[in-house]
């Protein structure tokens, strides 16, 4: 059953990226248990703007979980706390009357502010540049069944492909590790036959870049794996250091 | 769903009249220096009225049914979309001759060198 809600926001407002940082407070009134998280923001924003002040600035798109643009830290959990579920996925049928959320964006050093809850994310689409895909020539498409593949190992990088690039696990992370997500862009490629060819060149190129943009490594704290939308396990990560270790001794590239 | 000449020509009168109250009480809140999401969204209410008047323009010029583009003027004794090849066989480029001036049509004819133009039938 539909019930409403009040709750106090404190979120976290920056003009720019240089502009200093403040939390400021709103009242959400009248907000519907049937509302997605971003639908709560929404009705503060249209408020703010009816009153003349500036809305607060989030990344959104699909609102269905699967695009990866939203996200903000709640109460210091990325996505909220609800499992399993980016930011647009999140009801306020989690919330109790009269709770106070703490909304903050993705802090990392590789993920600059934008403004308010907006960060630039751009550093996980460097990091597929240098590495996550395959190469392939254009023409026909090769037979159904030229190539079997175990149905374990293809649910295995299917789990691994699931990952959106929201970023939960960089802004979870003490180290503001990229760990989870590349490794789980090593693993869906590594595990098929397709991403074998180039698996010791990607491996190297793709941990060099996440290093060059300043993301820190894994120090196993798990906090990734818990927070991450698509549930992304962090065997991946294991599979990662693996597929790096196998680069750096058995094969030609460096 | 259909259209037809008496509901477009409305359209047309109103579009104006909704693109003006919107010029007048339009409020955007925040500064064009830095990110401005409601900006953003101006600006596409904006694209979408301007669009819309075009989208009328068009329809109203076009003296024909094309499939699901259903005119209720134009339609075969059994109610399907009647189609005018000799007349509109072509894609409508408009170009935008400025603020209040109607805009100026481009055809692009459809060339058929071996296909035969035929009524689409589900029968």
């Amino acid at each position: 059953m539909s019930v409403t809600i009040n709750l106090t926001l404190k979120v976290w407002r920056q003009k720019g990226p240089d502009a200093r940082g403040y939390l400021e407070t709103y009242e959400a009134k009248g907000i519907s248990s049937d509302m997605s998280f971003l639908e709560m923001l929404d009705v503060v924003n249209e408020k703010l703007t009816l009153e003349g002040k500036e809305p607060i600035a989030f990344d959104h798109d699909c609102r269905e979980g699967i695009c990866g643009s939203c996200g903000a830290m709640v109460n210091g959990i990325a996505h909220g706390p609800q499992k399993e579920t980016t930011l647009c996925q999140l009801h306020m049928r989690h919330f109790k009357d009269g709770d106070t959320l703490v909304i903050e964006p993705w802090r990392a050093r590789a993920f600059k502010p934008v403004k308010d809850l907006v960060v630039d994310r751009s550093a996980f689409d460097q990091i597929i540049q240098a590495g996550g895909y395959v190469s392939v020539n254009t023409g026909g498409a090769p037979d159904g069944n030229a190539l079997p593949i175990p149905q374990e190992t293809a649910e295995l990088a299917m789990d691994a492909a699931a990952c959106i690039g929201c970023g939960a696990c960089v802004a979870a992370c003490p180290n503001a590790s990229a760990m989870l997500f590349v490794g789980a862009k090593i693993s869906h490629l590594a595990l098929l036959p397709q991403g074998r060819p180039e698996a010791a060149k990607r491996a190297l190129a793709m941990l060099r870049k996440m290093d060059d943009l300043g993301f820190g490594n894994c120090s196993n704290e798990t906090e990734c794996e818990q927070v991450c939308p698509k549930a992304i396990s962090i065997t991946n990560i294991a599979r990662f250091n693996r597929e790096f270790l196998k680069a750096g001794l058995l094969s030609h590239e460096r | 769903m259909s259209r037809n000449d008496s509901g477009m020509r409305k359209a047309k009168e109103l579009i104006p009249e909704l693109r003006e109250a919107f010029w007048k009480d339009v409020m955007v809140p925040g500064s064009s220096m830095d990110l401005n999401q409601s900006l953003e969204r101006a600006g596409r209410v904006a694209d979408f009225l301007e669009f819309a008047e075009l989208l009328v323009e068009d329809a109203l010029h076009r003296k024909e049914s094309c499939g699901c583009h259903f005119n209720e003027a134009y339609q075969t004794p059994d109610h399907e979309a009647l189609r005018n090849d000799d007349a509109c066989c072509y894609v409508a480029a408009w170009e935008f001759m400025g603020q209040g001036q109607a805009p100026r049509l481009h055809k692009e004819p459809l060339v058929f060198e071996n296909v035969k133009l035929t009524q689409r039938s589900y029968k």
